[in-house]
């Protein structure tokens, strides 16, 4: 559903997305990498469980939320992806965190 | 948090470049805070990085764009990408505190800086397109699908639908056909009479910059791409993501596969800054939006703060950096570093700029007006995107009683998710006005509080104390 255009000249930037090897490039941004690996969605909401993708790509909408490095519900299209970084999409609202663990 | 700057600038696009450009040129201590990566802005998104080698896929006008970050780059300003700004708080002394964000998740900093005046140069974002499906994925913005291109060499492949009414939707179809993207269909939605509509504008229009270019790009991607004219709704469906899209034009339905479907319906102010800042706002009736009150430098209700560019009232690029320029002039002139008469000098040629930028306004105003069933949608249609609150929830909700944005949100929760209205605020304004039959003008501006970013518990705790006080002090003093 996206193809990297033949005259991308960025270098390759290993991260994993759901635990599985994904080569993105220097200047992606988290959202722009699960488009790359042809994931559309990237998380479910919290109210209904729909799906939901990248939509604005600014930072406006919040739809691509996604857990990064273990942080949840990050803007997956305002964090550049770094080496190692990984994404997993997330599915409905963040679990609270048990204080006591 | 011990320097206090001349001008905090916020946003790197056209106007806050040209801004921070004329402001250090003054010899003004100046800061420039930009949620991108990069300066450029979302319409020169990733100017200095883009991995693209063909300079014609993206076109002539975005290269330019060269021409405004060249003199930033040695200009003097402190610079600040990636960095968020998600609360101002005003001090004793009159001047400004701004909380910054930036760094990766989970090892974000927080930081303060102060400046004497602010330049709000934030820009524009794109006005909702909503209908049945659009909220599924694969649906994404004009602005999306650039900012793809220009940052990652990445484009749609498989069956792809453009729809909406606008520049951008033409600008969009034309850079993606340049980079050799087969482009399935635009839909535009513009109703049946409205270009005889527009044309009493024509004349300002065709001496203008955008005749030429327009027409040229609207007629090379007519040639390239089957266009449907007066789309009158669009319904989206699919599994998981979107496959199918239906279309209507004068009551008949078509259907198309769709794996990625592009909107645009052009652009509104990005007014949470300037809003939750105290600025006023009013309602741009020609443009169907809100956009801060400001003078001709763009001096706003707020003593100190100046807006620029699309984010004080959409007109463009050209316009955005020449009241860019403007506004640093009247902080040099507002902090007695030049004189009233050499403001006045030195802004000749900025609103000669403007003054040539605007005139072909009111024609694309009027011609791409959204269309009522797109502005004021109805049934199931998602308004909030965030909270999914549906057409038939927020109409109902004015029936039963509520009078004003806020009574409505308050009562459906739309506009209460984390995007904080930015999706649908515009929509539910023309909602609520359109069952009371009134204008968008008359249903209350609704309330925006810092901070205009979601922030972590850690983020609020470094707040200054003095900040916290001001707000007790409103507080107490029961300023909503």
């Amino acid at each position: 559903m996206f193809e990297r255009l033949p005259d991308a000249t960025t270098e390759p930037v290993a991260v994993t997305i759901d635990g599985a090897p994904f080569e993105a490039r220097a200047g992606d941004s988290v959202a722009a990498a699960l488009l790359a690996a042809g994931r559309l969605a990237s998380r479910t909401t919290p109210a209904s469980g729909a799906p939901r993708g990248p939509f604005c790509m600014m930072g406006v909408c919040f739809d691509c939320l996604v857990e990064i490095d273990g942080v949840p519900s990050q803007q997956g299209c305002t964090v550049a992806v770094a080496p190692g970084m990984r994404i997993v999409t997330q599915r409905g609202a963040r679990a609270a965190e048990d204080p006591s663990s | 948090m011990s320097k206090v700057h001349d001008v905090a600038v916020v946003g790197a696009g056209p106007a806050g470049l040209a801004a921070a450009t004329t402001t250090t040129s003054m010899g003004l201590a100046t800061v420039v805070i930009d949620d991108s990566p990069s300066p450029g802005g979302q319409i020169f998104r990733a100017i200095t990085t883009t991995p693209l080698r063909r300079p014609e896929v993206l076109g002539r006008d975005y290269w330019r764009g060269a021409d405004l970050v060249r003199p930033f780059r040695p200009c003097g300003a402190e610079y600040l990408p990636a960095t968020t700004v998600w609360a101002v708080a005003r001090r004793g002394d009159g001047a400004f505190d701004l909380g910054v964000s930036a760094g990766r998740p989970g090892a974000r900093i927080g930081g303060f800086f102060a400046a004497r005046t602010l330049i709000v140069a934030v820009g524009a974002i794109e006005r909702p397109l909503p209908f049945p499906g659009w909220t599924l994925p694969g649906v994404m913005t004009a602005g999306a699908i650039q900012g793809l291109l220009k940052s990652s060499a990445l484009v749609p492949s498989g069956s792809i639908v453009l729809a909406g009414a606008g520049p951008l939707l033409w600008l969009a179809a034309w850079q993606l056909t340049n980079a050799g993207v087969r482009v399935d269909r635009v839909l535009e939605t513009i109703p049946r009479g409205r270009l005889a509509e527009a044309m009493r504008h024509a004349p300002g229009f065709m001496f203008s910059g955008y005749l030429a270019r327009g027409l040229d790009l609207v007629r090379t991607v007519r040639r390239r791409v089957p266009v449907v004219e007066h789309v009158e709704a669009l319904h989206a469906s699919g599994e998981g993501r979107v496959r199918r899209l239906r279309f209507a034009v004068a009551g008949t339905w078509s259907e198309a596969p769709v794996d990625v479907l592009v909107l645009s319906h052009g652009v509104v102010p990005n007014i949470h800054l300037p809003a939750a800042l105290g600025c006023d706002l009013a309602w741009n009736r020609e443009r169907s939006a809100f956009q801060p009150v400001a003078d001709a430098w763009g001096g706003t209700s707020v003593e100190g703060v100046f807006v620029a560019g699309d984010g004080a009232g959409i007109a463009g690029v050209d316009a955005a950096a020449a009241r860019g320029r403007l506004a640093g002039l009247a902080v040099a002139n507002a902090l007695g570093r030049i004189d009233g008469a050499r403001r006045d000098a030195e802004a000749s040629k900025p609103r000669q700029a403007l003054a040539h930028a605007l005139r072909g306004r009111p024609f694309i105003d009027a011609l791409y007006r959204p269309a009522e069933a797109f502005l004021r949608p109805d049934g199931e249609t998602i308004v909030c995107r965030c909270e999914e609150v549906t057409a038939a929830a927020v109409r109902a909700a004015v029936r039963t009683g509520a009078v004003t944005v806020a009574e409505v949100k308050a009562a459906t929760r739309c506009g209460m998710g984390p995007c904080q209205g930015r999706s649908c605020l515009h929509t539910l304004a023309e909602l609520v006005a359109a069952e009371r039959g009134v204008t968008p003008a008359d249903v209350g501006v609704p309330s925006i509080r810092f901070p205009v970013r979601p922030v972590t518990l850690a983020e609020v705790a470094s707040w200054p104390a003095h900040a916290v006080a001001g707000a007790r002090e409103e507080r107490d003093a029961g300023r909503p």
